[in-house]
């Protein structure tokens, strides 16, 4: 710094700068908007994977066969994708400490003042959105919750076996009170990125005053599509339109 | 017209308070929300109760000194200020509430008046902007575009009353801090100070105890002077730059 502010005679380290920046408080709405920009990501490969089961079992079990046999770097985005989900909650839970500190006299009288539902719930929306991964793992991921559907294997022309994704996922979404949970989680998930996907550019600066109207309607749009390609496998499912597939 | 008033009495910063009932009576329409409150004072005066202390100054919506949350809204119902907000805008016979502006930073001084030197601290480690000094220069002589000088005069409009603090769940007064960094960084007098201002001005914010922006925008919604919340991304972008340029050491 030059002469205006603090001396130049102190050399302050790295390090320790990184962390006056990340621990202040934009710092670590920082670290919330751009780990909630990466699993939005996420959000949207995971789903355009997903609809790939609209192409037939083949496809399917082809696409999660190309996945399982990328080995270690499979790993290293699953343990990047738990690191950022992690840093997502650990940042949010420092800020509601800090907001909740700094707000501890609440008004007797109550007004809204215009915000909106969704951005007063994100912190119960994201809970629920929590419940739901950790379910979602360990039904799909680790087949914890329908072991009989999740060891179901394709026997391909040459004889060699594969995991039977596509009727695990018909199977487990056959399944009615299954369903209804994916569907309302999503639904939740959605109220979450509806208001948090506008935020992202909001905290990241990239925004201004003509921007923002249409940045929030666009969140709320982007957000309903990924509703509805998440929620049509259930439906579809349920519906009959994707069925299950027997070996011949 | 008659009001009845639940107003909050708080003999200083360390004991409880709570709210007390008063009744307000003829009352005239056009009585602004601080007249009201002083026909009220005059009535408990003459009956030997201590006056309610609220905090006012120059009552014509420019010095922010006005404070009061006025059922459950900073500044109440109207679009100004306190001072600017006048009884017609009640129904006649109302219950109001009066509780004082509520923010972890803002330690009650007694009843309705809060203690907002906080914001003071924050404008103070702005710091300066560098000037020639010396015979005073040709107006005009820096060339501002329009748009900038508009923007830059937009944030200026801050009166820093405090209400963004006051309106937002979090207690966070980005909307307050990014005006105040705003008009300075827009113009090209601020320029040299840039960074510096907007990394100090944060820290210090954060010092008093203030919350984060959770995007509410409940603060834009009661800013008497309608600073809009796109200068608190205007200051998220400068402190995003501004952290980058300090941490790899590039800072001017
Ligand atoms: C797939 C999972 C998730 C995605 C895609 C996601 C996405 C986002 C996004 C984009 C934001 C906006 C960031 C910003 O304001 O700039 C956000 C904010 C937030 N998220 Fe998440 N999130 C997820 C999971 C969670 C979980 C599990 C929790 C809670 C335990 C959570 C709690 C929050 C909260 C409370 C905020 C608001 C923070 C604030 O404004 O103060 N999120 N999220
Ligand atoms: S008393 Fe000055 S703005 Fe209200």
């Amino acid at each position: 710094m030059s002469a205006s502010g603090s001396s130049s005679a102190t050399v302050v380290s790295i390090p320790c700068l990184l962390t006056r920046w990340l621990l202040s408080s934009l710092g670590k709405k920082t670290i919330v908007a751009v780990t909630g920009s990466l699993l939005v990501l996420f959000l949207i490969g995971h789903l355009l994977g997903n609809l790939t089961i609209y192409l037939g079992q083949d496809v399917i079990n082809t696409y999660a066969q190309k996945l399982q046999s990328m080995g270690p770097l499979l790993w290293i985005v699953r343990l990047g994708l738990l690191a950022v989900f992690l840093l997502h909650i650990i940042f949010v839970v420092l800020l509601i400490a800090e907001n909740l500190r700094a707000s501890a006299t609440k008004y007797i009288a109550k007004d809204n003042m215009g915000s909106t539902l969704f951005a007063r719930t994100m912190k119960y929306t994201g809970l629920i959105v929590l419940a739901f991964v950790v379910f979602h793992i360990s039904h799909f991921t680790l087949g914890l919750v329908q072991p009989e559907f999740y060891h179901l294997y394709q026997t391909l022309p040459d004889g060699s076996k594969r995991h039977d994704v596509y009727n695990m996922v018909v199977r487990g979404f056959q399944n009615v009170p299954i369903s209804i949970f994916y569907i309302l989680a999503l639904t939740f998930l959605t109220f979450h990125l509806s208001h948090g996907v506008a935020s992202i550019f909001q905290t990241l600066g990239i925004s201004n005053r003509f921007l923002r109207p249409l940045l929030e309607r666009a969140s709320i749009a982007f957000a309903w599509l990924l509703w509805a390609g998440y929620v049509s496998i259930p439906i579809s499912i349920l519906l009959g339109f994707v069925q299950l597939k027997l070996p011949a | 017209m008659n009001f009845h008033l639940k107003v909050w009495r708080q003999k200083d910063a360390n004991s409880p308070g709570r709210l007390e009932d008063y009744e307000a009576r003829n009352i005239p329409p056009d009585a602004s929300f601080l007249e009201m409150l002083d026909i009220v004072n005059e009535d408990l005066i003459s009956k030997g109760i201590e006056p309610i202390v609220f905090d006012h100054d120059c009552r014509e919506g420019i010095c922010g000194m006005c404070s009061l949350t006025i059922n459950g809204i900073p500044h109440g119902p109207s679009t100004g200020t306190t001072c600017q907000l006048y009884m017609r805008k009640f129904e006649d016979g109302s219950t109001i509430y009066i509780e004082p502006f509520r923010a972890g930073p803002f330690p009650v001084i007694r009843d309705l008046s809060v203690n907002r030197s906080a914001l003071d601290r924050i404008i103070q480690a702005g710091g300066f902007i560098s000037e020639r000094t010396g015979s005073a220069p040709d107006a005009n002589s820096i060339p501002i575009p329009k748009t900038i000088a508009d923007e830059a005069m937009d944030a200026a409009a801050c009166i820093g009353c405090g209400a963004c603090a006051a309106a937002c769940p979090n207690s966070s007064a980005m909307l307050f801090v990014a005006a105040k960094v705003s008009h300075l960084n827009l113009l090209p007098q601020g320029k040299p100070e840039k960074d510096r201002r907007v990394l100090s001005m944060v820290e210090q914010m954060d010092k008093e105890g203030f919350g984060g922006c959770s995007n509410f925008y409940q603060c834009e919604a009661v800013c008497p002077a309608h600073i809009p919340a796109s200068f608190i991304a205007k200051m998220n972008r400068d402190y995003l730059v501004a952290s980058i340029k300090r941490t790899v050491g590039v800072m001017p």
